[in-house]
């Protein structure tokens, strides 16, 4: 019995330990990003590539899914809302849900699966095929040139493509609750435009996804240069990416969201 | 004499197994040294270590006078710029055009107005052949050609040291004796220094200047071609005439057959 708790409690202690060890090591790789970064700002053109390939590649999904989310917002903050009299405030309701929370996040998941796992697949198959190598003995780093750029097209993507996810939501919201159900639209507005704050709102979420990017970015880029260069270490680094990301964002939205409730404003 | 490469009571391995065990060995400045030995033996190895892409665990490794094992990572990096090197498997990026790849190290490391690229890269690539080929992505190629365009990255900037590691395998007779000209021809004109691993021992000896011998990673014999050619050592012979029975085992150490088979194969 005694055997069995305490075998139990070392494989957390374990797995704890790990998963510190991790988060430890995607820390000290992002501060070597930081540091080999001057390629990619004196050399732009390398990061718009990469928002190009990181940031089109998702356009479609999270304005589909924005588009949905919103519609389904929509739908149900009627439904409750109506039962109280209030159905006209359902747009602050739909905007607020999706500055604060929903258009940060959810695009951030649906980013860390489309890009943040073709980031991994991408430097993880160029180090298995000796690409990197090769760049190493040309005297490039690959930091500089294959990781950093990477890492700086997804932070800079990510908060456009929140945008236009919580935009896109918005419009799935007007379309259901004012087309559909017809909510005057005239309140559906104007009650939103009074009741969002541009700090406490659009800047907050604006952080957040942020946060998020630099999070997605550098753990999709840590999981490629990390890892073992064969085909199933590979494709296991890409699972862990998605898996990794995931995990990161909800966990350090809930921080952030805690910080910006007590206030910093 | 000035040594391009000079390596000393080299030890080196992966984990608990060493893979090269007490490496002597010297490049004079303007030679082309073969490294020939069997599959496995360590040859990629020494080529990284000459590379600086892995540090030795004992002994020196120096290149053009300098000690890699001293070196921290901005040294490291001028000292590549001097060395090309030729992958084993060709490692082309695979997201560059042909003509991008070759032109690569051109465009990262110089100031070059990009017609002046293009001249240089044009160049290169019809040295081995390739010109034809430019607008073509890696993945369009035949292995024989992908190595050849590898070979002109390699040289792509005219370094003092050139590592090729395998640049024949894959090559058909006529190619092989092309590259093996134009790896001499590198070598003379431009006052390179090289290294070339390889096994086709018919071919390296008609280019090359001195050969090493390894096996069970220690050096076991070396020589000119010349004195290659006429050695009564009895692996050498059995490894120049390409024969299957002699002291170098074929096979890499494992059970013996009777063990992995069961007892009537062993037996037959
Ligand atoms: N990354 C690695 N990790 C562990 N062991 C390795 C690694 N790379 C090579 N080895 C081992 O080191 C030994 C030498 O490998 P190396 O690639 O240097 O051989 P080689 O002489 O180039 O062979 P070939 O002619 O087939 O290319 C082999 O036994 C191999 O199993
Ligand atoms: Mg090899």
């Amino acid at each position: 019995m005694r055997g069995a708790w305490g075998q139990g409690l070392r494989n957390v202690g374990d797995t704890t330990l790990r998963i510190v060890e991790r988060i430890g090591a995607v820390v000290l790789f992002l501060g070597q990003i930081l540091r080999h970064s001057g390629t990619s700002f004196r050399r732009f053109s390398l990061v718009i590539r990469e928002i190009y390939f990181a940031g089109v590649q998702s356009l479609i999904i999270i304005l589909v899914s924005g588009l949905f989310v919103g519609m389904v917002l929509g739908l149900q903050g009627f439904e409750t809302l109506q039962s109280y009299g209030s159905s006209e405030s359902v747009g602050v309701l739909v905007a607020l849900s999706l500055m604060r929370e929903l258009g940060p996040v959810v695009s951030a998941l649906l980013f860390a699966s489309r890009a943040g796992s073709a980031i991994t697949a991408e430097i993880g198959l160029m180090k298995a095929t000796e690409q990197l190598s090769a760049m190493e003995m040309m005297a490039v780093n690959p930091l500089a040139r294959v990781v950093a750029p990477r890492f700086w097209g997804g932070v800079i993507s990510l908060p456009l493509l929140a945008a236009l996810f919580t935009a896109l939501g918005i419009m799935g919201g007007f379309l259901v609750t004012v087309i559909m159900l017809k909510v005057d639209s005239g309140a559906f507005w104007s009650q939103m435009q009074a009741a969002v704050d541009f700090r406490h709102d659009i800047l907050n979420g604006m952080i957040k996804s942020l946060v998020f990017g630099v999070a997605v970015a550098a753990i999709a880029t840590f999981e490629g240069y990390e890892a073992p260069p064969t085909a199933e270490g590979v494709s296991g680094a890409t699972t862990r990416t998605v898996v990794s990301s995931s995990l990161a964002i909800l966990a350090l939205d809930l921080l952030l969201t805690a910080f910006m409730m007590k206030g910093w404003n | 004499m000035i040594h391009q490469v000079e390596i000393r009571d080299l030890n080196f391995g992966y984990g608990d197994q060493l893979v090269l065990k007490g490496i002597h060995l010297t490049v004079p400045k303007g030679s082309l040294v073969a490294i020939m030995g069997l599959s496995g033996c360590g040859k990629t190895t020494l080529l990284r270590l000459m590379g600086g892409q892995l540090l030795a665990r004992q002994g020196s490794v120096r290149v053009a006078g300098q000690e890699l094992n001293h070196m921290n990572e901005a040294q490291l990096y001028a000292m590549r710029r001097q060395v090309g090197m030729l992958f084993q498997f060709g490692a082309l990026f695979t997201d560059l055009s042909v003509f991008d790849n070759v032109a690569f190290q051109m465009r990262e490391h110089t100031r070059l107005p990009e017609s002046m690229i293009r001249d240089l890269t044009l160049m290169k690539l019809n040295a081995v052949g390739l010109r034809g080929v430019q607008s073509l992505m890696p993945a369009e190629l035949s292995g024989g050609m992908a190595r050849r365009v590898a070979m002109a990255r390699a040289t792509a900037l005219d370094p003092a040291l050139i590592l090729y590691d395998e640049p024949f395998t894959g090559l058909d007779p006529i190619s092989m004796g092309a590259i093996g000209r134009l790896i001499r021809q590198l070598n003379d004109a431009l006052g390179a220094t090289s290294v070339l691993v390889t096994h086709d021992v018919q071919e390296s000896m008609k280019i090359v200047d001195y050969i090493y011998f390894v096996s069970d990673g220690v050096i076991v014999a070396q020589g000119t071609p010349e004195e290659i050619h006429a050695s009564a050592l009895p692996f050498v012979h059995q490894f120049v005439w390409g024969e299957a029975d002699g002291p170098l085992p074929f096979h890499y150490p494992g059970p013996t057959l009777k063990m992995d088979f069961g007892d009537e194969r062993g037996q037959a």
